[in-house]
């Protein structure tokens, strides 16, 4: 159970994929303008992570190892195109703003990274928890990030206006730097400042 | 056996073949509601252009056909701007515009346009005595980061401008991207499209323009968007313009004055 606990907890803080291995930052920086649209990226990163690693686990006493690097893109790009396909039948209006994006999750190393490091030596049950924890680890920076983005750069979360801009009445000048990518940058990075003061161990020695 | 070559191929195969099934038949699956989806969203920005919907308010399937079903879609011959028989149902502007027998290399232009469709599919709004009482049509040229696709709708006089929206665009958000802005695009409502000699004057300049009744040609610019404001210009001056929309226009007023 604790083993379970741990490959999901652990990606969360311990281990998250875009804080400690720094995967998925090129994602992360396009869609966090805004909290709903990095919620639906987040929720597809998650969906394809825990599938990933639970096919690839399946698979993985009969992947050849010659051949297993494209064997699991595969995979991973067949499910990327299901997911995008449901997100352009069922959410329409996000599928447009996300764009490339969503397509873009075949790239993204956090997937390919764990079903190399983890799908290929760890039961299907156990594999799909750790796609699972690191998708939400993923989610949760992504989260934080377009929160600070939202408010900051628009006055608002998820859509609802919380400063109102001075541009329609109310005081808030809101930051042009945080709609622009490079802001996710600096919040990424304070982020995992905060998180090595937090988590000393996270630290690399120099 | 594994390891073998003759495996890892079979492996291969069997691999491939298997996500090709999942990956065609969700694309099957589920392309009907996709489809419906492309349709809604385009009658939708179709209203917004022609002011029968606001920009931001959410609208039911039902509701954005209840309010497309008096608008009349005509696919028209750009050269003659005479009506074709083509079906708009089936017309696909971007398919034709890439298809080497249904569309021309651009004239010279700064919009950024390489080929140009020789049908352009354009939306027509009558009273009950068929009397037209708007018309919208799709413009599409270089931003800064990509092409932007729109409607611009004209009033019956066919020169007042009653709105102009963008569907697709790949400008820098906060920016260009303010396209999108309601505030933005109700500048446009009431501006005149073509000035005293007839051509198109319409123009984003830098800065803020006056109120449409003391300066009708002119709308404001937008802030650090000077690229995107110039692309927004450009087109409009094409496609209102002769190789544009020009034929189909005049043909308009031809039958406007009898």
């Amino acid at each position: 159970m604790a083993k379970t606990r741990d490959a999901l907890i652990d990606p969360l803080f311990n281990n998250n994929p875009i804080a400690l291995q720094v995967l998925g930052i090129c994602s992360a920086l396009a869609v966090t303008t805004r909290m709903d649209t990095a919620l639906v990226m987040s929720a597809a990163v998650v969906v394809v992570t825990m599938s990933s690693n639970f096919f690839v686990s399946a698979l993985r006493n009969q992947i050849p190892t010659s051949i297993r690097i494209i064997v699991q893109l595969t995979i991973i790009a067949s499910l990327v195109i299901v997911v995008d396909q449901v997100l352009k039948a069922y959410l329409f209006e996000l599928s447009k703003q996300l764009t490339v994006f969503v397509g873009l999750i075949i790239t993204n190393c956090i997937i390919m990274g764990r079903a190399e490091a983890y799908a290929m030596q760890n039961p299907p049950g156990m594999s799909l928890i750790d796609g699972l924890g690191n998708g939400l680890g993923y989610g949760a920076i992504l989260m934080i990030t377009a929160f600070v983005r939202e408010l900051l750069g628009s006055g608002t979360v998820f859509g609802t206006t919380v400063l109102p801009l001075a541009s329609e009445a109310g005081w808030y000048a809101p930051n042009g730097l945080m709609v622009l990518s490079p802001a996710a940058f600096f919040i990424i990075g304070f982020l995992i400042w905060a998180l090595r003061s937090w988590k000393t161990d996270q630290v690399e020695a120099d | 056996m594994q390891g073998s070559v003759l495996y890892n191929l079979g492996f291969a195969a069997v691999v491939c073949v298997a996500c090709a099934i999942v990956v065609s038949s969700s694309a099957v699956a589920l392309r009907e509601r996709q489809v419906i989806n492309q349709t809604l969203d385009m009658q939708r920005n179709v209203l917004v252009a022609a002011g029968l919907a606001a920009p931001d308010e959410s609208l039911e399937p039902d509701e954005i056909e209840a309010r497309f079903a008096p608008i009349r879609q005509v696919v028209i011959d750009r050269e003659t701007g005479a009506a074709t028989e083509v079906d708009p149902a089936g017309f696909d502007p971007r398919a034709a515009a890439a298809d080497p027998d249904r569309s021309e290399a651009a004239p010279p232009n700064n919009a950024g346009l390489q080929r140009v469709a020789d049908q352009a599919l354009v939306y027509e709004l009558r009273d009950d005595g068929g009397e037209l009482d708007l018309v919208v049509l799709p413009v599409h040229g270089l931003g800064l980061w990509g092409i932007l696709y729109g409607f611009v709708a004209l009033d019956a006089d066919l020169d007042t401008i009653r709105g102009l929206t963008y569907y697709e665009h790949k400008e820098t958000p906060g920016l260009g991207g303010e396209v999108d802005n309601p505030r933005w695009k109700s500048l446009w409502d009431g501006r005149k499209a073509f000035g005293p000699d007839g051509a198109p004057a319409i123009e984003v300049i830098k800065g803020l323009a006056g109120p449409p009744a003391d300066d009708p040609y002119r709308v404001d610019g937008l802030a650090g968007a000077t690229m995107t404001s110039r692309g927004v210009t450009n087109m409009l001056r094409f496609w209102l313009d002769e190789q544009g929309f020009g034929p189909y226009l005049e043909a308009l007023r031809t039958r406007r004055d009898g």
